[in-house]
């Protein structure tokens, strides 16, 4: 027994000793992570984010964790002015339009390089640009979403056709046609510039199919921008993200050393640690936490409403709504007001068209449809109607920026229904696990769902809801005004001339309110990101798109 | 004994095998499912289709099957979409296992360390004081659900007193990663702060998922010691004059820990169970926080590797114990 114990105590004490001597500390020896120094501060500003990033390689993500990290590495052609929906000089100092709207020229800002140290030039942005149109069939599949959304696909089909450098600092963009889109849509985060060489040398566009998901490039853990911070690692294990300052950043430096994102998917679990003072600030925080947090000394910023929440119909499931009575009798039977007042946080306003009122093109002489229930009945007995019945639905396991208590909103709506004499089958389902299905395939006469826009265009809203005749939740087809709708809309977009297009959707948007009632508007609600009470200089985007290389931490 | 535990492993194989087949089918039968997750409000039917398609999700299911048992079978099990997007599922078993490990460990270490000690004592001193305290204390443990005694913990410890961290693994964030179980790591790496810290982030979660183990573990210590007590093999001894160590030690926990070793698999496998809860708490990065996660968001590739290692994990567990039950009881290996 003697001789078995002290056999395994030096197996133990020889297997410690191996292991210890294979392991070295890798810490650098200022004994720290974080940036070096530089013109700003040496804090860290430590943020808790929802959800782990999908890529870091913008152009193939799609969801707001990934691009709050991203956008403190890169920067686009043209950047979001901070705190507002308008666009501003990014890269290119410049922009200017041709006659027809088909040929935009930018002049790019001097001496700006990227992270490793390559310029940004003309040759560059047009790299950038060539390598985003040439996708391979998996990438067009799905993880070039924002590209087959916003530029309308790839190849022939798509609205970008060229890139040529004129000269070393001006670079020529040609489109298929005019829109209105242009050249907002180049603030999108996902197309932001990267370095050519990264790209190159990380194989950038070697996007594969594996199982029931999607393999990354090299590039894609590498990523290389021009923004103010840099990447530095991304600790899966401990889920964390940390960027480091860029010190050669061609603009006004990073406060911060280190931007630590703390991956946390549990909303209260967030607040606990922003009350600990582990994170400095988190994203959307439950409008019933806002007063709370303010109680404990934390700022909560609401932005301004760049969203809209609606109740969509479905004619062509259920034919009484393809009655204009019918739909503008529900409309009358909604109490706005009274639901934004009860369900909705502070700053959230009912809602008269499909879009906010800092979008141009927003029809300001429009106002909130007024409940009228004597007025809905007699619509509903006119159309013959007074038996309607509804299959009502709503998203459960999911709070959006629209709308924060999707249960809520629906029984507050579903009560103004019955009112008039509607009969309301409630339906709800798991966001991912057949609510967003299940409307896209038509299972609902009426459902609740949003949008918060990607960039200021009217075309982002309505265009987005109605613009495709064959295929939107609204089933526009099953109507007698789908087509022309559609045709408005189109025509609205390629409109070049700017006061003109802004009166067309101003037009339009009252043709929908009022003429056409695809579906209903219903509200506009604020959200807020908080951070604690040691953070200055944070700048609340409504596009919710914060660049925190303006914040403070404890005044360093 | 080798044929044993070949038979056991073969038995292992079938069990995957079935539950592989379960589990797909179960997924399969799920309303939504990835594409929903990926595209969110952006899809339209266009591209809902394309992406169905790319994904070879518009097949049959037992073609689908198929393709993932081949896939399986050469250890890829797809890539994540909604945990860890792009990083394959293997890989993030294998990353988060360490965690759940790590946590499991000391949560059965709390339990064991507690449990035999206090089932001892209070079988011992049956009736007094002790005995009803730690049985009403074991009562609790059992009662309590894990989930709210967790949050119970984290109000108290974290956010009332704080002393301990709120949620995560770690907050050094440059500490140098050896064998993904941190605590270990930071001691090889002589890290002390790192190793520190992550054991300061292990004690409530681990408190937490030591409560049910701890009150099985000491009921079955205590009944078995009692049955033991009573044994003519400790009258004997006593009689002999032996040293109550020696009793103790060689006569009574020996033959009381056959159930004990038993009762101590099972909690090892049921482990996971709480694990799942604990860690989404305390957002500690195992792969049960992997699988609530992945379920939320449909994360089929993380759902299928995590769901298959518990199950394989469970029933090697079972295995060792029952190796560790022969080398205990001599008798059971002559049967």
């Amino acid at each position: 027994m003697t001789v078995r114990k002290s056999t395994s105590a030096v197996l133990l004490t020889a297997f410690a000793l191996t292991l210890g001597a294979c392991a070295e500390s890798e810490r650098s020896d200022d004994g720290s992570g974080g940036g070096s120094g530089g013109e700003g501060g040496d804090g860290t500003f430590t943020f808790g984010a929802a959800g782990a990033p999908e890529v870091f390689d913008p152009f193939y993500a799609s969801d707001g964790e990934t691009f709050r990290i991203t956008r403190q590495i890169f920067e686009g052609l043209v950047e979001v002015k901070p705190g507002s929906a308008e666009i501003g000089p990014g890269l290119a100092t410049e922009w200017e339009p041709n006659e027809d709207g088909t040929k935009w020229t930018f002049t790019l800002r001097d001496g700006v390089t990227f992270s490793d140290g390559e310029e940004m030039n003309a040759e560059a942005i047009c790299a950038n640009f060539e390598r985003m149109a040439d996708q391979n069939e998996t990438a067009q599949a799905g993880p070039a979403e924002y590209w087959a959304y916003s530029m309308e696909g790839f190849g022939e089909d798509s609205l970008y056709r060229s890139c040529e450098a004129t000269d070393d600092m001006t670079v020529d963009l040609t489109i298929a046609r005019p829109t209105s889109k242009f050249p907002a849509l180049l603030s999108l985060s996902s197309f932001a510039m990267q370095s050519p060489k990264a790209l190159e040398e990380g194989n950038a566009n070697e996007v594969t199919k594996q199982g029931e998901g999607f393999s990354y490039p090299e590039n894609a853990q590498n990523p290389v921008g021009t923004g103010p911070y840099t990447f530095e690692k991304y600790d899966t294990a401990n889920k964390t993200v940390t960027l480091k300052r860029n010190d050669d950043y061609w603009g006004e430096k990073a406060k911060n050393a280190e931007i630590v994102f703390k991956i946390i998917p549990d909303e209260s679990t967030r607040r606990q640690e922003l009350e600990a003072d582990s994170i400095n600030g988190y994203d959307l925080p439950n409008p019933v936490d806002w007063k709370g947090l303010e109680d404990g000394g934390n700022q909560v910023e609401v932005r301004p409403a760049f969203n809209i929440l609606y109740m969509g119909l479905n004619p062509e499931r259920n034919e009484k709504l393809q009655d204009k009575k019918v739909r503008e009798a529900i409309g009358l039977a909604l109490d706005r007001e009274g639901m934004v007042k009860a369900q909705l946080p502070e700053g959230a306003v009912a809602a008269s068209q499909f879009m906010p009122d800092t979008v141009q093109g927003y029809n300001s002489e429009l106002q909130p449809t007024e409940r009228d229930v004597e007025k809905a009945k007699s619509l509903l007995k006119e159309a013959g109607a007074e038996d309607l019945e509804l299959t009502f639905a709503y998203p459960s396991e999911v709070t959006r920026p629209y709308m924060p208590n999707p249960q809520k909103i629906h029984e507050a709506l579903t009560n103004n229904l019955e009112e008039v004499g509607i009969t309301v089958k409630a339906v709800t389902k798991p966001w991912n696990g057949g609510y967003l299905d299940g409307v896209d395939n038509g299972q609902f006469d009426a459902w609740l769902l949003g949008w918060t826009g990607d960039y200021d265009s009217a075309d982002n809203f309505i265009g987005t809801f109605f613009g495709n005749l064959e295929s939107n939740d609204f089933q526009t087809s099953a109507t007698d005004f789908g087509e022309q709708l559609s045709q408005e809309i189109k025509e609205a977009d390629q409109t070049v001339d700017e006061a003109e297009r802004t009166a067309m959707y101003e037009e339009l948007n009252k043709k929908i309110a009022e003429e056409y009632i695809p579906g209903l508007p219903i509200s506009h609600s604020p959200p807020a990101i908080v951070v604690n009470e040691d953070v200055e200089g944070l700048v609340a985007s409504p596009l919710t798109a914060e660049e925190f290389s303006t914040v403070t931490v404890g005044g360093k | 004994m080798l044929r044993f535990i070949v038979r056991r492993l073969l038995q292992l194989v079938l069990v995957i095998f079935a539950l592989s087949v379960l589990l797909f089918a179960w997924l399969k039968s799920l309303p939504g499912g990835t594409v929903s997750a990926m595209l969110g409000e952006r899809a339209t039917p266009e591209s809902r289709e394309a992406l169905t398609k790319e994904l070879g999700l518009d097949q049959p299911i037992p073609v689908q099957y198929w393709s993932f048992l081949k896939r399986a079978v050469q250890g890829d099990f797809g890539v994540s979409n909604g945990v860890q997007p792009g990083t394959p599922a293997l890989d993030l078993l294998l990353e988060r296992f360490p965690a759940t490990i790590e946590l499991s460990i000391s949560a059965l270490l709390v339990a064991v360390l507690l449990a035999l000690p206090l089932g001892y004592l209070a079988a011992r001193r049956r009736g007094g004081i002790l005995d009803n305290v730690a049985i009403v204390g074991s009562l609790v443990g059992v009662a309590v659900p894990v989930f709210f005694l967790a949050f119970l913990l984290k109000y108290w410890f974290a956010i009332e007193l704080g002393w301990m961290p709120v949620s995560g693994r770690q907050e050094v964030g440059n500490a140098t990663r050896v064998t993904g179980f941190f605590v270990l790591d930071g001691l090889l790496t002589r890290e002390w702060d790192a190793s520190l810290d992550a054991l300061k982030h292990l004690v409530l979660p681990a408190i937490a998922l030591a409560s049910i183990p701890f009150a099985m573990i000491f009921r079955i210590t205590r009944a078995s010691v009692l049955d033991v007590l009573d044994e003519d093999f400790v009258r004997t001894a006593r009689s002999k004059g032996l040293t109550s160590r020696v009793i103790r030690g060689r006569h009574i926990m020996r033959n009381a820990l056959l159930p004990v070793i038993t009762a101590i698999g099972l909690q090892t496998g049921l482990l996971l169970g709480g694990a799942i809860l604990t860690e989404t708490v305390f957002n500690f990065p195992g792969i049960g926080n992997a699988l609530s996660e992945g379920f939320t968001k449909r994360d089929y590739p993380v759902l299928q590797v995590i769901i298959l290692a518990a199950a394989g994990v469970y029933v090697l567990v079972n295995l060792v114990v029952d190796i560790l039950y022969a080398v205990v009881d001599p008798r059971v290996r002559t049967r």
